[in-house]
């Protein structure tokens, strides 16, 4: 009876039998993308990826908005819960658990992408006879996990800077990663994504939400448009050439508007995957994928006592996000440019005390509700879309290369891009146009504020333009201040959580932490 | 020429004493009685002989006996009369029993006499506070609520930390029962005879697995043979009522506090009601509970059946638990004694109604200046419920605790049964030889409903719920040994051998179906099943030299189907010694010292239950199928996923190393007795849930062999009779116990790294206030140090600069104190007068905290008011002033050492009849009498020491009436 030891599960299958079979294959990169919109295997929670957090708190959407958001002028959140303050005061440490749960995220994500490349390897797929269509469909998927992959890869450049690095090759178990620079994570996330160009379907060719080229053009963008933060090397012709290669790809700003809503409106609500300009969307849906991430965070959150949760398609607000007056005060008229949509009525301006909600002006961007009016299949889980890539970054993105002295695109293109988007803005009419003289870098990041704002780019453009720390751009309670003050530069980039560095020897903690 | 002699010995009430030596005076041919008092005795020689039956704690016999040749002379019944009130009958340990003076390790027992009386719905709280170093706390007053049961302190960190149940030699599986709150619910305490309680590894380890945090058998009670037939009833009624509610705000001190303190929005918010919620949602509750007992032999077959039946309700309305327990046990002896079975079967039947304890927490905070009906809103059952401003309901608000209550229907079943078979033979050409085989089965059968209507405010979005579960287990057991024990001249000796097999089935079809009211489908039935099998070798031998030096070795090589290959296999090995100081020639003659015994014992005990933190299967690489709720869209396709799991290759057995050092002492013919041990207990590849590096593994912790941990302590009984006479017999009992928990080591560790974040609290959301740090007591808490007035206020937000960093922030926590008491006391006195007893028992513990959590998220004015619903504060912001939560103020942490009477009875025997084996007596009882304590909460006793939506217990008053005839 000894031999009754060997008990195996009767739920769970285990990773051989799963990979024998070739129709698992989809589903188990779904779980990849899957990655990014929920938070575990029940929706809406029961059965988490990560523990040791609160199972809504630890969904990627979710933790990488308010990483990239809270720290800015676009949020501050009401919560108390422990660490969250620390975002938008500044003052967050190696122990902070909202930094922790979005390594934590981070890390899982690149964890399962590479058992998912490590078991589609070549020799792997022949050794368990997978030929013909499969075959085909398997490598596709295969560059899907890697585009994953280098997404979280760049997130963590971003974020963290110099983080632990593992690939397909080291298999799961207790080792000791080592620690990469950001420098040459820089060079692998480059190389990756050159890598799976040729292998993704082409772009607008793929299912609805998978990847395609045009979303690795656009991360490549955006990582080549960064690279003097990250690398001390601008890189602005190569953020041209891949912007191009996006804006020539058949994607279109979504410009009609409805009786209801307005055109730039449209791209945030239930039903914004008919959206024609949107690149690369995290998906969210009412019935299939339910979770207390996503955009359910970012609606319900955003939505407090004095607002009608009804305006937004939903059955309650969390009385928690709103902006600080920096944002409100880059729309000189809210009423011309559609994009300025603020709840004002009992909400201050002025935000004497960052935990109660009525102090500041809370943001009326993602809804759930359609664009015929009809709210989404469930009031508490919304059918809102996350757009982690949309044309209209990418002509902003193109505009500001130029402007940056990359070469291959002109100014003339870039003032057409932008007018576009004021165009749009402006109800269709030229009256929010802008002159060739006025397009400036300092006019680039207020209207990415303006066309992005709360889609989680704040942190990253401030940074790039030197006003995340500095004494050169302060907002409310900035570094604790009620005033703001500038910060000390080291927070330009989060410490590796002390729960890493202990597991992990190889770590060096970020200088300053 | 030889014969035979057999007889039974019996003691003061008549009943066999098991055990007992029995000895052919000059000679050294000898036996010990059998489980019912019987004997035999062969190869006597012819003619007269003297019979010498004794028993420690007893006056020995002698009585003459004619041995005829080739004849077995039947002696009849010897009566020894109790001479000490130290109960020293054999002593049931793992695998068969031993003399109290043999044992080698630190073994309890409490027996009927000594148990809590009262109404007890649940099995362990028959010993609460009666043995040194074991503590129980009830996980509150609803009926049939769980019991943390920890002895000496808890060995591990992630593991379990329950010790090991034991009833009538079938190992229980203590895990999650749905429906049920604690598993020994299914149990009817009035079936027990005795508790055993092993806490030291000499004593554990031949249960090696899962001996770690000690063992506890139980045995129920069997019927004799030639007994005869008595009937036994048991009737008691009980009114519960609870002690104390949670303090808040009356409803004209909160208007006057949001009128004065509050904004605009709140004052419009205030309405005219003045309702007490806490007096709404609790009410006076009864339980009834029967038993009766047939106990006897049917001509050589002994047996008991019993029946009982508890209706009890709780203090919380509509919460309900009913009982029915059925059980049997036959003893037969065939084959010339020389085959003896045993056959148990146990069967239980229990509907559950829960209340929610949310329900509590809602009544303490619901605004009290709203009535409990809106008086024209129907939307919701009529009950008043918070709107938005739009006139729809406000989803986050405080529920309606009486709508909440009575709008829920929360029912389970649960069917247990355990029985086992075991057979005991002794070898007819070898009678030293024993061969032991024990079957078994313990199974389980439970369902459960959750219905919400529609239009419950509770679950208004959801349309309702219609929820459904259902849980089967099936855990089968296989034990064989063989003894051997043989007496020689001054040295006996046993030698044992076994193998044990036990295999755990869990299968959920429809783990936690949920849907509408209407029963429109939102998460699908989904099927959940689990299975682990612990296979085991064992031996034990233990020598005895002239009944003064005992020696006990044990050794269990233990398999574990949750370990990977090469590492299923833990070897644990115990070795215990024991020297009866009081028979040596410089004390015998000491009169006034009656018992003197020094033991010195260590071992190795196992531990692989991990089930709880990491299922049954952490080693194996495995998918798991994701719900369709939790599906991800590819083009207009919803895929239901597969997720990789994380696991651990390298996974074994955690060991637990225990030294132990005792003292027996009893003097003045017992009347004064007790013991002292000291112990330390060594914790190494504790099996704790810790992060592995980043990117190494499928998920961010994983329980994996790290750490240390150790406890220490010192344990001291004392049991005295300090009168006794004709009319008087007084007995007291008194325990301590002291007990250190230290985490020695949790790996590599940094400054920067403050340990693992647990124990989390309500009022926020993901907030944890205990650590797992290195040189500290595990779950400690950590908070930050708050900085007080002049006037000894808390000062708001401003705490001590712990780590000096210039700024006071999360970083600036430290651990201070923790939930488990260091010091655990335990008196109970039993008296009695003539016809008139009086029993009580009392508990306390000292250096227990609890986190005031009621306190942390009800005593700021920002709790007044949010999203637009008002909430109730407590008093505690009178005192504190503060405007913002304070959530990690060490000020929340308070000490909660208390003294608890636990109960008092007070019994008459009405009267006896038929030569006093007949009898009626009745009693009265009062539980959970009163509590002294600091604490400013509810109840200073909480397991986790985190307070909040605590169901309080209540004072019950029982009246029995027990005949026996």
């Amino acid at each position: 009876c000894v031999g009754d030891l060997d008990r195996e599960p009767f739920n769970e299958v285990t990773s051989e039998v799963v990979y024998s079979d070739p129709a698992n294959y989809k589903p188990i990169l779904a779980k990849l993308y899957a990655g990014l919109a929920l938070s575990g295997q029940t929706g809406p929670s029961g059965k988490p990826d990560l523990s040791g957090v609160d199972e809504g708190f630890s969904n990627y959407v979710r933790q990488y908005w308010s990483i990239q958001e809270l720290p800015t002028d676009e949020a501050v959140i009401a919560w108390g819960d422990d660490g969250l303050q620390d975002y938008h005061r500044m003052n967050w440490t190696s122990n902070n658990p909202f930094i922790r749960a979005m390594y934590n995220r981070i890390s899982y994500q690149i964890a399962a992408c590479n058992e998912y490349i490590r078991e589609t390897k070549d020799d792997k797929l022949s050794g368990r006879n997978i030929t013909g269509t499969n075959l085909e469909n398997i490598k596709k998927y295969r560059a899907e996990a890697r585009f994953l992959r280098a997404l979280s890869y760049f997130h963590s450049l971003d974020l963290f800077g110099n983080p632990p690095f593992a690939d397909e090759n080291d298999q799961v178990g207790s080792f000791q990663p080592r620690q990469i620079s950001r420098a040459e994570l820089f060079s692998y996330v480059e190389s990756e994504l050159k890598a799976i160009e040729t292998e993704l379907v082409g772009a607008k060719q793929n299912e609805y939400a998978r990847v395609d080229q045009a979303a690795a053009w656009t991360l490549l963008a955006k990582l080549y448009l960064n690279a003097e933060v990250y690398t001390g090397t601008a890189r602005n012709t190569e953020a041209i050439t891949y912007c191009k290669k996006v804006i020539g790809a058949g994607y279109s700003l979504q410009n009609t508007p409805t009786a209801k809503f307005s055109a730039y409106g449209r791209n945030f609500l239930a039903d914004n995957h008919t959206s024609p300009e949107v690149i690369f969307p995290v998906t969210f849906d009412g019935n299939f994928t339910k979770g207390y991430g996503g955009t359910t965070f970012i609606i319900h959150a955003s939505v407090g006592d004095s607002i009608s949760a009804a305006a937004y398609g939903i059955d309650g607000g969390w009385g928690g996000t709103r902006t600080t007056k920096a944002l409100f005060n880059l729309f000189p008229d809210t009423a011309a440019d559609r994009r300025g949509r603020f709840q004002t009525k009992g909400q201050k301006l002025e935000i004497d005390n960052l935990t109660e909600y009525k102090y500041g002006y809370a943001v009326f961007k993602f809804r759930n509700i359609g664009s015929d009016g009809k709210v989404g299949k469930n009031i508490t889980f919304p059918d809102t879309d996350f757009p982690m890539f949309r044309l209209a970054d990418v002509y902003l993105m193109y505009a500001e290369a130029v402007l940056r002295g990359g070469t291959g695109g002109d100014l003339g293109q870039a003032l057409t891009y932008v007018n576009q988007l004021r165009t749009r803005a402006f109800s269709g009419t030229n009256a929010g146009n802008i002159t060739a003289s006025q397009l400036n870098l300092n006019f680039i990041l207020d209207e990415r504020a303006r066309e992005l704002h709360w889609e989680g780019h704040r942190r990253m453009d401030l940074i790039r333009f030197k006003k995340f720390t500095t004494a050169a751009y302060l907002w409310p309670w900035k570094g604790g201040l009620k005033e703001g003050r500038s910060v000390s530069d080291n927070l330009n980039l989060f410490p590796i959580p002390s729960t890493d560095l202990v597991a992990n020897p190889n770590l060096k903690q970020n200088p300053g932490y | 020429q030889t014969g035979a002699v057999s007889g039974r010995v019996l003691d003061e009430k008549s009943q066999g004493v098991p055990g007992a030596t029995v000895l052919i005076e000059g000679t050294s041919l000898g036996s010990s009685t059998n489980a019912d008092g019987t004997y035999l005795i062969q190869n006597v020689p012819a003619g007269s002989q003297t019979l010498v039956s004794s028993f420690v704690g007893y006056n020995a016999k002698r009585q003459i006996v004619t041995i005829t040749a080739g004849q077995t002379t039947s002696l009849g019944d010897i009566s020894l009369a109790e001479n000490t009130t130290l109960l020293s009958e054999a002593v049931v340990v793992g695998y068969g029993t031993q003399r109290r003076q043999d044992i080698t390790g630190s073994i309890a027992t409490v027996s009927e006499k000594q148990f809590v009386q009262g109404q007890v719905t649940n099995p362990e709280q028959l010993i609460q506070g009666k043995v040194a170093g074991v503590q129980i706390t009830s996980g509150g007053g609803a009926p049939g609520a769980s019991s943390q049961i920890r002895i000496r302190g808890g060995s591990s960190l992630n593991a379990n930390n329950d010790p090991l149940i034991v009833i009538d030699g079938v190992p229980v599986d203590n895990s999650e029962n749905k429906g049920v709150s604690n598993p020994l619910t299914l149990v009817n305490p009035n079936d027990i005879e005795t508790f055993t309680v092993l806490k030291d590894a000499s004593a554990t380890a031949i249960y090696g697995s899962r001996a770690s945090n000690g063992v506890i058998l139980i045995t129920t009670k069997k019927g004799l043979s030639g007994e005869k037939l008595r009937v036994t009833v048991n009737s008691q009624a009980s009114i519960s009522e609870k002690t104390k509610t949670i303090k808040v705000l009356s409803a004209d001190e909160f208007r006057d506090l949001v009128n004065t303190r509050g904004t605009e929005s709140q004052q419009n918010l205030l309405g005219t009601g003045n309702t007490n919620w806490q007096e709404e949602i609790f009410r006076k509750a009864s339980t009834f509970d029967n038993n009766v007992s047939l106990i006897g032999s049917v001509g050589t077959l002994p047996f008991r059946a019993s029946l009982g039946n508890t209706k009890q309700q709780g203090i919380l309305m509509t919460n309900k638990l009913e009982r029915n327990t059925a059980s049997l046990s036959l003893t037969p002896s065939l084959l010339d004694n020389h085959l003896r079975i045993d056959i148990n079967a146990k069967g239980s039947w229990v509907d559950n109604n829960f209340a929610s304890a949310d329900a509590i927490g809602n009544a303490a905070r619901f605004d009290p200046t709203q009535n409990i009906f809106s008086g024209d809103d129907t939307r919701f059952g009529g009950y008043y419920e918070w709107l938005n401003g739009d006139n729809t309901l406000n989803t986050n608000a405080t529920r309606n605790p009486v709508a909440f209550l009575n709008q829920k229907r929360d029912r389970s079943t649960a069917k247990r049964g355990i029985g086992n078979i075991q057979f005991d033979y002794k070898f007819h050409f070898l009678p030293e030889l024993r061969a032991n085989l024990n079957l078994g089965y313990d199974m389980l059968r439970s369902n459960g409903t959750t219905f919400v209507p529609a239009i419950a405010a509770q679950n208004f979005s959801d349309k309702g719920a219609n929820n459904f579960f259902e849980q089967k287990k099936d855990n089968k057991l296989l034990d064989f040994y063989l003894e051997y024990a043989k007496q020689i001249a001054d040295h006996r000796f046993t030698i044992l051998g076994g193998y044990s097999y036990q295999d755990f089935i869990r299968d959920q079809p429809l783990d936690s179906y949920q849907a509408s009211a209407d029963g429109t489908n939102i998460r699908p039935a989904f099927r959940f099943k689990t299975q682990n099998t612990l296979v085991s070798f064992f031996a034990r031998t233990t020598y005895n030299f002239k009944d003064r030096y005992s020696l006990t070795a044990t050794g269990r090589n233990d398999g574990s189907s949750r370990f990977p290959t090469g590492n299923k296999f833990g070897f644990f090995p115990s070795i215990g010694t024991a020297w009866r100081l009081k028979e040596e020639s410089f004390l015998k003659d000491v009169t006034v010292l009656s018992e003197l015994k020094l033991r010195l014992g260590a071992g190795i005990t196992g531990q692989q239950d991990i089930e709880g933190a990491a299922g049954n299967y952490p080693f194996l690489a495995r998918y798991t199928l994701g719900e369709e709720s939790a599906s991800y869209q590819f083009g207009d396709q919803f895929i239901q996923t597969l997720r990789s799991e994380g696991y651990n290759t390298a996974l074994k057995w955690e060991e637990t190393t225990t030294y132990n050092a005792g003292l027996d002492y009893g003097f003045l013919d017992g009347r004064i007795s007790g013991a002292v041990d000291v112990y330390l207990r060594q914790t190494n590849d504790l099996l704790a849930k810790v992060a592995p590096a980043g990117l190494t593994n499928l998920t961010n912790e994983i329980i994996t062999n790290i750490g240390s941990l150790e406890n220490r302590g010192v344990e001291f009984s004392l049991n005295t009779n300090p009168v006794r006479n004709n009319d008087i017999n007084w007995n007291l009992n008194f325990n301590v116990a002291y007990n250190e928990n230290k985490i020695t080591d949790l790996g590599a560790t940094l400054p920067t790294f403050t340990g693992y974040a647990v124990g989390g609290i309500s009022g926020g959301v993901g907030s944890n206030i205990q650590v797992n740090s290195v040189g500290f007591p595990a779950n400690s808490f950590f908070v930050q140090k708050q900085v007080y007035d002049s006037n000894g206020r808390p000062i708001e937000g401003l705490y001590t600069d712990v780590n000096n960093s210039g700024t006071s922030n999360i970083d600036d926590r430290y651990r201070y104190k923790s939930a488990a008491p260091t010091t655990t006391l335990g008196l109970s006195s039993n008296a009695s007068y003539r016809k008139l007893d009086l029993a009580f028992s009392m508990r306390a513990n000292l250096g227990n905290y609890v986190y005031n959590n009621v306190n942390s998220q009800a005593a700021a004015l920002a709790s007044l008011s949010t999203n637009g619903f008002l909430q109730n504060v407590t008093p505690n912001i009178y005192d504190t002033n503060f405007q913002g939560f304070q959530y990690f103020s060490d000020y929340y942490v308070e000490n909660a050492s208390f003294l608890r009477m636990d109960n008092v009875t007070l019994g008459y025997n009405l009267r006896t009849f038929a030569e006093n084996k007949s009898n009626i007596r009745v009693t009265l009882a009062v539980q959970n009498v009163f509590v002294v304590t600091k604490y400013t909460g509810l109840d200073p006793e909480i397991s986790n020491g985190i307070d909040n939506n605590f169901y309080p217990r209540p004072r019950t008053v029982t009246l029995g009436l027990n005949l026996g005839f």
